[in-house]
Formats: C-alpha cells, sequence, structure tokens
C-alpha cells in the first residue's frame, strides 16, 4: 500500500542478512528482490523490516556442459539470462518481466508462458541455501517438505541466499513467433490445445468484444529457434547466441504501458484493447525475434506494474472451461476495459504448497482501481473461482479475503503447520501473511 | 491489514455506540472487517451495539473507555493494540451539549469541550502513536461541519469541533509518511433533514471511498465543502443574520 513504512535493509553478504534477521524487531522481516516491483503485498512488511536482496548478486559457479547455475538469490532473471545466453543457455522460465530475482521466482514459484511444457520455476531449482529463523542456514533439496513448503511460499520460511537451477539449453537467442487472431474464447482454447507442441503460447484477450465475439484475442506462441532454421549469410546466423540489447518497445506498447492507470478511464483503455486486436495480423508466422532482455516476446508485450491499477490473475482447472467462459462475459459486461488481460494454459501441479499453477488456464488482468463498485466485483469473481475449484495468485495478489484461502490452497494448513514450528516467534511475516493469516 | 482498496478488516471504534460509527462498522463488515473494538463507557447500549454486529458474523469486543479520563487512554488503547494490527481507528465520542443550558452553566460547557477536544487529543495521540509504530493504518476522525464557522445556535459545541478538526490536520501532518493515514469527516447535521444534512449511511459511505483513495478530508455531502468555503468568508454582520 503507499506509503506505508519500512527499514529497507540491502545486505551484501550473508552474514549481513542473518544479522539483519537476527537484530529484526518486533515486527519481524521479509525478503524482497527489489523496490516496489511485486503487485501485491507479499513483499511488503509494514513497521518491520524488509531485505532487499539485490545486493547479493553474484554468480557463484557455472557448469556450462551442464547448463547448471549457482548463484545468489538477488541475480535479477534477465541478467542471468544475459550471461548464459553465450553458452546456449537460457532461464528454465520466464515471467512477463526479467526484472524478477532468482529468490523472487522460487519465493513466487513463477510460471511463464511455457508452464505446460516446463512447469514452474522451482521445477528446476536442484537445491537452495535457506536462511531460516533460527539464524541457521539449510540447504533445502527438491522432495523435502521444507522445499515444498519454499517453492512458493512467499518468503515466509526464510530467507533464500543462493539457488542451484538447472537451466534450459537453446541453439540460439532467437524465437520463432507465430501470431494469429482467435475469433472467440472457445476459438482461442481450442488453438491452445491443439496438440501443438511449441513451447511457449498466451493470449491477449480483447474485453471490449461482447455477444459472439465475447474472447477473441490475440494469440502468440513461440519457440526457441533451432540453429538450422536461421538464414544463412544473416548477422543472426553469423552470432547465432549473441544477446542483444532490449529494443525499443513500439508505439502502442509504449503507450499501454507507460501511462498510469488512473489517467486512462474505462473507455481509453478499452479502446486499446480493441485496436490491439485490430491491428495484429490475421495470422503471421515464423517471424525471428531476439530474446531480448525483458523477455516481452514470451509472454504477452508489457512493460512494468502500473499504477492505479489492480492486478487479478486467477487459475481454473480443465473441465472448468465453463467458469472460464462466465468470467469473461462477466468482464465484458463490467466493461472494465483492461489494459491487459492474458490468458495462458497452465500444465502440471508443482511441487510447492503455495504454488499457484494447476493444470488449466490462467488469466491476469489489470483493472484501474477506481472504477465504481471494483472491489465487490472483484469478490465475486473470488467465489466463482473457488468455487470451481480455481485459486488467486498469490504473488500478484493484494486483496483476497483470508475466508477464501484454504479453499484456494488445501495444503494451507500443512503450511502455517510447519511455519508455526520453523519459526515459533514468527520473525518471517509480511502484509500478504497478516491479511491473510499464513 | 487493509487491502488494495484500503478496506480494513479490524476496527477500533473510540465512542462505540455512535450511530455513524456502528454505520461505519456496518458498512465495512460487509467488506472485509472482520474484528471490530467498541471502546466507550459501559452501558447496556455498547453491549447491543457489539452483539448487534457479532450478528453480522464480526468478532465484536467491547472495552472500557472514557474521554473524560484522559490518563487511561495509554493502557486502555495499548491493550487493544497489543492483541493485533488495527487497520482502521475511528474517533467518534463527542457531545452535542444544549447550547442553552451550556452558555448558563460553565461547567457543562467545559465538559463538552473536554469530551469532544481534549479527551480526542490524548486519544488521537494514543491512536496515532500505536499506527505508527505499525506502520500501516488509518485514523479517521469525525469533525463536523459546525467547526467550520461558530454559529450563534451552538458555538459552544461548534467550537470543540473546531479545535478537534485542527488539532485533526495538524496530527495528519505529523504523521504523513509514516504509514498511518489521517482522515478528517466532515459531516452536516445528520439529525435533521434538508438539502445540507445527512444520514449516519451516507457518511459510512463517504468514509469508505475516502479510505480507498486515501482522502485526508471529505464531507458529507460533497456540496457542504462550497457551501462552507462561501459562509466561512461572509461578513460577520452579514452571518449574524443568516437563518442558520
Ligand atoms: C510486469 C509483471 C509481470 C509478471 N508476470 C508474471 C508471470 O508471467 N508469471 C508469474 O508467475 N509471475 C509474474 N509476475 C509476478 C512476479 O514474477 C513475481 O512477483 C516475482 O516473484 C517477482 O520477483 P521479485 O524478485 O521482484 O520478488 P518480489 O516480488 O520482491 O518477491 C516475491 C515473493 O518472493 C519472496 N522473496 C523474494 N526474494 C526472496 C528471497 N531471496 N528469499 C526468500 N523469499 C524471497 C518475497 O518475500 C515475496 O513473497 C509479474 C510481475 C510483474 C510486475
Amino acid at each position: 500500500m503507499p506509503g506505508d513504512t519500512v527499514s529497507v535493509i540491502r545486505p551484501r553478504t550473508y552474514e549481513e542478512a542473518a544479522s539483519a534477521v537476527r537484530d529484526c524487531a518486533a515486527r519481524g522481516a521479509v525478503a524482497r528482490g527489489g523496490p516496489g516491483r511485486a503487485y501485491g503485498d507479499a513483499a511488503r512488511n509494514s513497521g518491520g523490516t524488509v531485505l532487499d536482496m539485490t545486493g547479493l548478486d553474484r554468480v557463484h559457479v557455472v557448469d556450462a556442459d551442464e547448463g547448471i547455475v549457482l548463484c545468489g538469490s538477488g541475480v535479477l532473471l534477465h541478467r542471468l539470462a544475459e550471461l548464459m545466453l553465450p553458452l546456449g543457455w537460457f532461464v528454465p522460465v520466464a515471467p512477463a518481466t526479467g526484472r524478477a530475482t532468482v529468490g523472487g521466482a522460487i519465493g513466487a514459484d513463477v510460471h511463464g508462458g511455457n508452464h505446460p511444457v516446463s512447469g514452474s520455476f522451482s521445477h528446476h531449482v536442484l537445491s537452495l541455501e535457506l536462511l531460516t529463523a533460527d539464524g541457521e542456514v539449510r540447504t533445502v533439496k527438491p522432495g523435502t517438505e521444507l522445499f515444498a513448503a519454499t517453492a512458493g511460499g512467499m518468503g515466509l520460511t526464510g530467507v533464500i541466499l543462493t539457488a542451484t537451477i538447472r537451466l534450459l539449453p537453446v541453439e540460439t537467442a532467437y524465437l520463432t513467433v507465430d501470431t494469429e487472431r482467435a475469433a472467440d474464447l472457445d476459438d482461442l482454447m481450442a488453438r491452445l490445445t491443439d496438440g501443438d507442441h511449441r513451447r511457449y503460447g498466451c493470449a491477449r484477450i480483447d474485453l471490449t468484444a461482447r455477444g459472439a465475439d465475447t474472447g477473441r484475442a490475440v494469440l502468440t506462441r513461440a519457440d526457441h529457434t533451432p540453429l538450422d532454421a536461421l538464414r544463412t549469410g544473416t548477422r543472426a546466423w553469423r552470432h547465432p547466441l549473441s544477446c542483444r540489447p532490449r529494443r525499443r518497445p513500439p508505439a502502442l506498447a509504449l503507450l499501454s504501458g507507460g501511462l498510469p492507470g488512473s489517467l486512462l478511464g474505462r473507455t481509453s483503455a478499452g479502446l486499446l484493447g480493441g485496436l490491439r486486436y485490430r491491428t495484429a495480423p490475421r495470422a503471421r508466422s515464423g517471424e525471428l525475434r531476439p530474446l531480448s532482455a525483458d523477455f516481452p516476446a514470451l509472454a504477452a508485450p508489457q512493460g512494468t506494474r502500473r499504477t492505479g491499477c489492480v492486478r487479478y490473475r486467477f487459475a481454473v482447472g480443465h473441465g472448468q472451461e465453463e467458469t472460464l467462459h462466465r468470467i469473461v462475459r462477466r468482464l465484458a459486461a463490467y466493461r472494465c476495459g483492461s489494459f491487459h488481460a492474458v490468458l495462458q494454459p497452465l500444465g502440471d501441479t508443482d511441487a510447492g504448497w503455495l504454488s499457484f499453477p494447476l493444470p488449466g488456464w490462467t488469466l491476469a488482468l489489470d483493472i484501474p482501481a477506481a472504477l465504481p463498485g471494483l472491489a465487490g466485483f472483484l469478490d465475486g469473481l473470488d467465489e466463482e473461482v473457488a468455487a470451481a475449484g480455481g485459486r488467486v495468485c498469490l504473488a500478484e495478489d493484494s486483496r483476497l479475503r483470508p475466508g477464501l484461502l484454504t479453499t484456494m490452497y488445501p495444503r494451507a494448513a500443512d503450511f502455517r503447520t510447519l511455519r508455526a514450528r520453523l519459526d515459533p516467534r514468527g520473525v518471517f511475516v509480511s502484509d500478504l501473511a497478516r491479511r491473510l493469516d499464513l | 491489514m487493509k487491502d488494495a482498496f484500503g478496506l480494513p478488516q479490524s476496527l477500533l471504534v473510540l465512542g462505540g455506540t455512535s450511530e455513524i460509527a456502528l454505520a461505519t462498522a456496518r458498512r465495512l463488515i460487509a467488506r472485509r472487517t472482520r474484528t471490530v473494538w467498541l471502546a466507550g463507557r459501559p452501558s447496556p447500549a455498547l453491549e447491543q451495539a457489539a452483539e448487534s454486529l457479532r450478528a453480522l458474523g464480526a468478532d465484536a469486543r467491547t472495552v472500557t473507555f472514557d474521554a473524560l479520563d484522559p490518563e487511561s487512554h495509554e493502557t486502555v488503547l495499548g491493550k487493544v493494540f497489543a492483541e493485533g494490527d488495527i487497520d482502521l481507528v475511528l474517533l467518534a465520542f463527542g457531545v452535542l451539549g444544549d447550547q442553552a443550558q451550556d452558555e448558563r452553566d460553565p461547567v457543562r460547557a467545559v465538559q463538552v469541550a473536554q469530551t469532544n477536544y481534549t479527551g480526542a487529543v490524548s486519544a488521537g495521540l494514543v491512536a496515532a502513536g500505536a499506527l505508527q509504530t505499525q506502520g500501516h493504518g488509518s485514523l479517521v476522525v469525525l469533525s463536523s461541519a459546525a467547526g467550520e464557522r461558530a454559529r450563534r445556535a451552538d458555538f459552544i459545541y461548534g467550537s470543540s469541533k473546531a479545535g478537534l478538526d485542527a488539532f485533526t490536520q495538524g496530527l495528519g501532518d505529523a504523521l504523513h509518511g509514516t504509514g498511518a493515514h489521517v482522515m478528517v469527516v466532515r459531516p452536516g447535521y445528520t439529525r435533521a433533514e434538508g438539502p445540507l444534512t445527512t444520514t449516519p449511511e451516507a457518511v459510512a459511505t463517504a468514509i469508505e471511498l475516502g479510505l480507498r483513495r486515501r482522502s485526508e478530508v471529505v464531507w458529507v455531502p460533497g456540496a457542504l465543502r462550497l457551501v462552507m468555503a462561501a459562509l466561512r468568508h461572509t461578513p460577520r454582520a452579514l452571518f449574524r443574520r443568516l437563518p442558520l
């Protein structure tokens, strides 16, 4: 929330991190990946201490043959990608922002447009070092309870100091991108699940469309470009693995990404959605795009968190397509004019007790917070999502009602038990934890 | 913890039988609020108020609080805050007094001032300190349009609200940047009918909107802001003759 006070400590060594945790006062501490980038209140701790982890940004060990790195938790994902691309490796899971840290990616167990193929981030973590409330540093391996509580545990089990991650092999630093238009939601879901084996897939829904067009969308799918697909003699062919700096975004993306949500009302935001649909090519395939720093090609193009907007991300399982339909219809009828309504397919559930992905679909929206009745409207959506066995994403949440948490996350009780044992004094706490009584 | 819309989960009402406060509590319980502390002098009315909120599903508790006993405020409020974070403190106690009688009995007049102003100074400072330590939360103070300019008909009450209003504004500035937020609410008359009067429910609605916007001053109804701005600058000779 705006204006909440915290004392921010930016440890540069593990000892500094440990003493910050030891010395934090009654209102506890929580780690964060960087200042003010998160959508929700998971990395906030009003009146308490926040550990900004971006000082622990060293890559310690690189196994270039196996594609394994051991690095500090403060390393930004796009930095890791830039470092490893020339060696033929890419981050295994890229959320729609490259500015997330390795620690934040594990803490929120982020997913990308490749979830059905690759799972979420923690799936690729071989081991991590966790500073717990008792001041100890534990090595945590997949398959243990502590790992399951920490992956997606929103920083509440401790501070991740380092992580060993297995990367994704790539032959080039390019993506082959296909863009097409889907006429409505059924068409869209059919295309997203047509047995396609491309790695990345997501769609931008035009919420201005109503009636028979409801759910029409621009669908983007991509795969890493194999070496032999590059045209000989081109720059890409000569330097297949060179990582180019981020391109300037096209004007439309700049417009939607650069304006605060509070300035754009329902109408203008809606117009933008419609315009985006109409200006998209009906079908374009095989477009070569460099894997640039902020991963825009891997998910829908977007920039940073918008001020004045509320983020809503939920998932519902396969078989609940009717719920998805109903929610999209309700959103279209509400004329919320979201700048950003992105649908992605999700694959298998991940190990983390509070991990968000479940096999099905996730839809993310940015909605201007000032819209009348929005709080109640979103509460209504929560009810539908929960009744369908779905859930709201904790990493991007700032408004879920605590009563629905255990319905959405059945392992929340285990999480609470483990936390009570691991951290009896409640050293690790965040505004999210206070709100949802985690 | 309050949510992205500024809706509180826990509420402390100072002056637990206030109609406006109870209307606000009911509205907030329908949203997010689960825990409500009603602070006031022990009375059946206070217990009844708590019971009515429990019926709505809230965990409502009462706590003994006397505006006229500032020495006790630190202890009483300290206990409430020790039980858990308070997202919203609603300072809603106050007495109207009886202008005609109070003019004749200065001791009674002083009681109005002590309740409405002195009591609020100490309770407001204690609550503000607790919110500041907490690093988040709002203090909403019910002032009155009557505090904007003293009228012949109720200047004892009006002056106490004027003092409260000025105090609250200053407190808001003092807390700026600490995470805690202070909002002054200036309702028109809730006990009469007419163009610039209001109802407890309308005040509650305005408070909810103010919390979402993190407003610092809220007039209810909103039109009062302009009317009072005009009245404030009306020459005394003319003001005296206005049928207010
Ligand atoms: C534009 C944008 C697009 C996004 N798109 C996606 C997306 O496609 N998929 C997705 O899954 N998410 C997405 N997110 C959410 C984002 O990926 C997560 O919030 C991510 O965790 C941010 O990383 P961060 O390093 O900034 O962590 P923060 O946001 O600072 O923290 C996230 C959580 O991890 C914890 N944490 C951070 N560092 C550590 C550490 N070292 N040790 C222990 N806990 C730690 C924090 O306490 C917090 O609970 C998006 C966010 C933005 C702003």
